[in-house]
């Protein structure tokens, strides 16, 4: 038995069994659930091999509202916890865990595949394409990204959750503070999740590059498309650097190495830095794809074409130049001298003249607009000021001298929060919102869409805002409990009621989800908002091919001049279409790296080299296939725009 | 005849192989650490660049302008990544 204890968890509690319960009953219900109604052979053929971008979108978007739930309940938790002071809901330990899972579950887990989701299913439309530039590699990247968030998730119920912080700071991380497999996970699953981003950063770049469609020049591609363009080419640029980081954790953690270790010449301040210039860009990588996603809402809904179209796009370039000269000052405190520091400093406030800049073109693009508050439309008003607040009080932390006061405290807490939640989780919600009837062929509840962004921002203001004024009275983060002479005990039951207000206002999406699911109306247009890009040009469902003839583009926003000034899109005949076949291989490699990962987090070494051999087969195998696709032949694709024409 | 005869590739190659013998001396010479990696540093960029242009072809396709955008692009966040880490960790650390 000596040979199972390493999968108990070290750390045990009955909610613990009670989740290992629940996770097995779900899988088995699962399990059953496809055998009774046989969706066997559907799920393989329709989804598991499937390379198309419009399901591998709606994969990410299941994934992350999953991730979103798992992530929420961490919150509520650590929330919970806190609320009263000397609280004996959690202990120490259970409260480090949390912490450190509900940040990499939010950030690696939830907001990227969101951002993945919206990117894979729209940008090709809106560049007129049939598919990404690599359509088997797209489904490999998923199959990784997913398999390394199950791999993380198993953490808590298999051998220990990680317990370092999302951050994983060395020489906390190391062997010696984190004697449990939870950091071993945190360094694999990340790394393979990491993986996959990297291949997706290659993949769009690529396409973006090479597939848009005639006529489309740089500068006359959709908000979202650029904004997908920069964060692609950011992860191509940054995401090596947390490989690097991560094998050389792992290898410090597995195999002895003294990369950041306090002895032996280790210096464990590199991960931080390391982990940092990796970490700041990957901030830009959420946000930027957001600021897309509002700026196609803004100028959709107040039926104006974007306020300079130009200084948006040299924002961002410029954003993603600077957000790699930023990093340090994640840690001010660390030790560098007021050079080091200053430099720093002035990097990091210099990056909030072109942040500034795009919040000015919103409003000026909103200025004079015949404004009509949709649900997405909605979350975006609300994000420009509550994201304006995270803003300066960024500003206020670029202060290195400043900065030595909220290091560490829940003000810190709060301004990153400030910034993810309305700009990027509010901009993921309000893209679901607003590109739910794409994908799905009905609209969300409006009425209940926007209680949905009433309650998440009231919510999000009574939660972290008295963080703002805990954190300066000094109330550090990461700390379980706190005694009540502090006086942090109202504001935390106010932060308490905000997350649960949050709470209810997922509740609600939740709900509109079901709701609508059985009560809209399906009788829609292919455009319900009267929108100005590419993507509304084509049927609702997407076809397969999603264009029948390729849209010839001479203006930006060539769909509403279709609409509006009656230039053509479709010149072209139909013609046979060329598609990729779908394939297995993408999602069998994703289970074997799984395997590889969860041999690697325990050192079973046998099972390591077998899976890692299983992984070369499979790329071999790739190598070797002669897979020349498919044709769709004029005849059908007649068959198909004559039937969805029909169904409008 | 001319024109048959690919002279920059031949030229490329003898030069690259005129770096790795430059870059071998620093195993068989006794230099000081500095004067080796400064070498080493030296002809590893030189031979990346040369491999980049001449065998890989990088300025001979449409997509001149991207691939080079992106390898300097790749050079800048290289150096910044390196010196910013030298200037945090080392230089500027009391």
């Amino acid at each position: 038995m000596d040979f199972f204890d390493r999968f108990a968890i070290p750390h045990p509690s009955p909610a613990i069994y009670a989740s290992m319960v629940a996770i097995g009953l779900t899988m088995i219900a699962v399990l059953a659930g496809l055998t009774y109604f046989k969706k066997w052979g559907y799920l393989w053929r329709e989804w598991l091999t499937t390379v198309d971008h419009k399901r591998i979108g709606i994969m990410y978007l299941i994934s992350a509202l999953l991730m979103l739930f798992r992530g929420g309940v961490d919150a509520i938790m650590l929330r919970a916890q806190l609320a009263t002071p000397d609280a004996k809901l959690l202990d120490a330990q259970h409260y480090n865990e949390i912490f450190s899972t509900h940040g990499v579950v939010m950030i690696l887990f939830m907001a990227m595949p969101f951002i993945m989701a919206l990117m894979n299913f729209v940008v090709p439309l809106q560049i007129g394409a049939r598919d990404v530039a690599f359509p088997r590699l797209n489904a490999l990247s998923f199959w990784l990204f997913f398999m390394g968030a199950m791999l993380f998730n198993i953490s808590f119920v298999i051998g220990g959750s990680p317990d370092a912080g999302w951050t994983s700071y060395f020489p906390l991380a190391g062997n010696e503070f984190s004697e449990s497999v939870g950091t071993n996970y945190y360094m694999i699953a990340i790394q393979i999740a990491g993986i996959g981003t990297l291949m997706t950063g290659i993949n769009f770049m690529t396409t973006i590059l090479k597939m848009r469609a005639p006529g489309m020049t740089l500068m006359k591609m959709p908000m979202f498309t650029w904004s997908s363009l920069v964060a692609n080419v950011i992860i191509v640029f940054a995401f090596p650097v947390l490989t690097v980081a991560l094998a050389m954790g792992t290898m410090d953690r597995l195999f002895g190495t003294n990369f950041f270790t306090t002895d032996n010449g280790g210096m464990d301040m590199l991960w931080a830095n390391l982990f940092w210039v990796w970490g700041h860009p990957e901030v830009y990588i959420l946000i930027l794809p957001a600021f897309g996603i509002y700026s196609e809402i803004i100028s959709t809904f107040a039926r104006r074409n974007l306020y300079g179209y130009k200084s948006m796009v040299f924002s961002m370039v410029i954003i993603a130049g600077y957000s790699f000269l930023v990093w340090a000052h994640h840690f001010f405190t660390m030790g560098q001298g007021a050079l080091t520091n200053s430099i720093f400093s002035i990097t990091t406030m210099a990056i909030a003249v072109p942040t500034g800049v795009k919040i000015f073109n919103w409003l000026f693009t909103l200025w004079k607009g015949k404004i009509e508050i949709t649900t997405p439309m909605l979350y975006a008003i609300l994000f420009i000021p509550l994201f304006t607040i995270g803003g300066v009080t960024g500003v206020m932390l670029a202060m290195s001298a400043a900065d030595y006061q909220y290091h560490n405290t829940m003000f810190l807490v709060a301004h990153f929060h400030n910034v993810i939640i309305p700009g990027v989780v509010f901009a993921m919600l309000a893209g679901l919102t607003y590109y739910w009837p794409k994908m799905f062929g009905f609209m969300l509840n409006e009425k209940l869409g926007k209680w949905a962004a009433w309650l998440l921002s009231i919510g999000f203001l009574l939660a972290f805002m008295p963080m703002y004024i805990t954190g300066l009275d000094g109330q550090a983060r990461r700390m379980y409990t706190y005694s009540e002479s502090t006086g942090y005990g109202p504001l935390n039951m106010v932060s308490f009621i905000g997350a649960l207000i949050m709470a209810v206002g997922f509740a609600v999406i939740v709900y509109n989800i079901y709701y609508s699911i059985r009560y809209a109306s399906r009788d829609i247009s292919a455009d319900p908002w009267d929108a100005r890009t590419l993507e509304w040009a084509t049927h609702t469902p997407v076809p397969e091919y999603n264009f029948a003839v390729v849209p010839q583009v001479n203006s930006i926003e060539a769909y509403w001049d279709s609409k509006k000034k009656g230039q053509v899109l479709f010149k072209d005949k139909y013609e046979k279409i060329h598609m990729p076949n779908s394939s297995g291989v993408p999602f069998i490699m994703g289970c074997i790296f799984f395997a590889w990962g969860f041999s690697f987090v325990f050192g079973l070494w046998v099972p390591l080299i077998l899976t890692t051999i299983g992984i070369f087969v499979c790329m071999a195998l790739r190598s070797f296939e002669k897979d020349h696709g498919h044709y769709i032949s004029v005849e059908e694709v007649e068959e198909t725009e004559t039937k969805l024409r029909g169904a409008k | 005849m001319k024109e048959l005869f690919p002279a920059k590739q031949v030229m490329g190659f003898v030069f690259s192989l005129i770096l790795t013998a430059v870059a071998l001396l620093v195993y068989f010479m006794d230099m000081s650490f500095e004067l080796g990696m400064t070498v080493l540093l030296v002809t590893a960029f030189i031979q990346a660049g040369l491999q980049l242009v001449v065998f890989m072809h990088a300025g001979e396709s449409e997509d001149k302008a991207a691939i080079y955008t992106n390898v300097y692009y790749g050079l800048f966040i290289a150096l910044v990544t390196i010196f910013g880490t030298l200037l945090c960790m080392i230089w500027g650390y009391i």
